[in-house]
């Protein structure tokens, strides 16, 4: 890809406020576990004003065809996230590791259960 | 936490100063420029902290909305007929039916949240009229069978339309749409099964069936909106991987699939121009009334009115719930806190 001058670079950025701050009820996260030995899955957001109706609605807007054993809400405000700008430098670590993985190992090739 | 890469450093800006701000700004949006062009060219999905064209989130955030607008607004026709529902069963499958429709709205008033506009200020928006939805939903719902017809044609409709959606570059609205297309399948099944009932029934019910599906042919045709050569939007949404066909295709591909299906109802599509072309491998439909569907879209539809003075209502009486559920979630607060000092 050729390199943009300045110029060509549009308008843009990230998302500069925060939309629960205009909101009359915070943001809760939704985690549905769908079934027993499983663990909860992201399964999207909502609006409440407290725990026990943001439980509530997380019933209704994410379990109405018994997609879930057990819900999570997690107010919005209390996740910590890691920065999407930094995201070359800061998961380098775990690249060219590849002896991490099992597949990094190819004398036992053929060699049974192992 | 930005990396600087020395050699996109050359912003030309002759004769000026430039602060380091300044500079460090413009690095930035390069730097999110490409990484967004790589993430589109890749067929990857951006993510709602990601750098991304202002262009782009408006586009979104208008669709997402209107669609969103669109879910809510499309249950009233339907609510107005739970009531009158011919029996126990079909009033229990429109209640479900409409409880879903809510449903998608609230998906996708959070897929648009993550562009960074509240849901509160999108309610604001459709409120005051500023707002668009669809326009098929400022047509009536007369009889029982234009609920039948609804469900086949207009749900059918929306989920051609929202199934490559599911593939949209946008990471939230892609899942929301994944959640809304599972859903929506039950919706067309049970309209075409309330016409297939009324098709099967006496020749004044047949009747009905039929006058339903001449109301509503047209404007579901339209739901994906104009021809291609009068959408300008189009063609951007679809170098962003926001839409993946154009409204022509999937008209097209809407139109090839009811034929069969109103074959199978035993009722006719009004159409005089549609008939199957060999050498296209696909149904001709003739011309639809698109001076309607613009008169329509402005706001000048049948119930346009009535359908935003019932929201405005639905909005204003239930403002005393939101309010006390709000100051009870504050008291309970305050009493949590004043326990936790007591206890330490």
């Amino acid at each position: 890809m050729s390199k943009p001058t300045t110029d060509q670079v549009p308008d843009g950025g990230v998302v500069a406020e925060d939309p629960a701050d205009h909101s009359v009820w915070p943001l809760w996260e939704v985690f549905v576990r769908s079934s027993r030995g499983l663990s909860h899955v992201h399964a999207g957001s909502l609006h409440a004003p407290d725990p026990a109706m943001a439980l509530r609605n997380a019933r209704d807007l994410y379990t109405r065809r018994n997609e879930g054993t057990s819900l999570w809400v997690v107010p919005a405000a209390e996740i910590t996230a890691s920065d999407p700008d930094a995201k070359g430098g800061y998961f380098e670590s775990a690249q060219g590791k590849s002896y991490r993985h099992a597949t990094y190992y190819t004398q036992s090739e053929g060699v049974p259960h192992l | 936490m930005a990396t600087h890469t020395p050699q996109l450093h050359a912003v030309d800006a002759p004769g000026e100063q430039i602060t380091a701000e300044a500079q460090r700004a413009a690095d930035d949006a390069r730097l999110g420029w490409e990484r967004f062009q790589e993430l589109i060219e890749q067929d990857k999905r951006v993510e709602p902290r990601d750098w991304m064209p202002n262009n782009y989130r408006k586009t979104l955030v208008r669709q997402v909305s209107q669609h969103a607008h669109s879910e809510i607004i499309g249950m009233q026709p339907e609510g107005n007929w739970i009531t009158r529902a011919p029996s126990l069963k079909r009033k229990a499958v429109l209640m479900a039916k409409v409880q879903d429709e809510a449903g998608h709205g609230l998906y996708l008033y959070s897929a648009a949240e993550t562009l960074g506009t509240s849901r509160d200020q999108m309610y604001q928006q459709l409120y005051t009229g500023q707002a668009k939805y669809s326009s098929i939903f400022n047509y009536p719902a007369r009889t029982w069978a234009d609920i039948g017809a609804i469900g086949w044609l207009v749900d059918g409709a929306a989920i051609t339309n929202q199934v490559p959606l599911c593939r949209a570059s946008y990471g939230p609205y892609g899942r929301a749409m994944v959640r809304i297309c599972k859903e929506e399948s039950f919706h067309q099944r049970q309209g075409w099964e309330i016409l297939y009932t009324l098709s099967h029934g006496t020749e004044e019910q047949k009747q009905m069936a039929q006058n339903a599906v001449d109301r509503f042919y047209g404007p579901a045709l339209q739901m994906f909106g104009p021809p291609d050569d009068e959408s300008p939007n189009s063609q951007q949404s679809m170098a962003w991987k926001i839409k993946r066909f154009s409204n022509d295709d999937l008209r097209q591909r809407f139109v090839d699939m009811i034929v069969p299906q109103a074959e199978a109802l035993g009722l006719t599509l009004p159409d005089p121009d549609l008939k199957w072309n060999q050498k296209r491998g696909h149904y001709d439909y003739g011309d639809l009334d698109w001076e309607e569907f613009f008169s329509v879209v402005k706001g000048t539809g049948p119930l346009s009115h009535q359908r935003l003075a019932h929201y405005r209502a639905a909005r204003d009486d239930g403002a005393w719930v939101r309010e006390a559920a709000a100051a009870y979630a504050a008291k309970q607060a305050e009493a949590d806190r004043g326990s936790a000092l007591l206890r330490a």
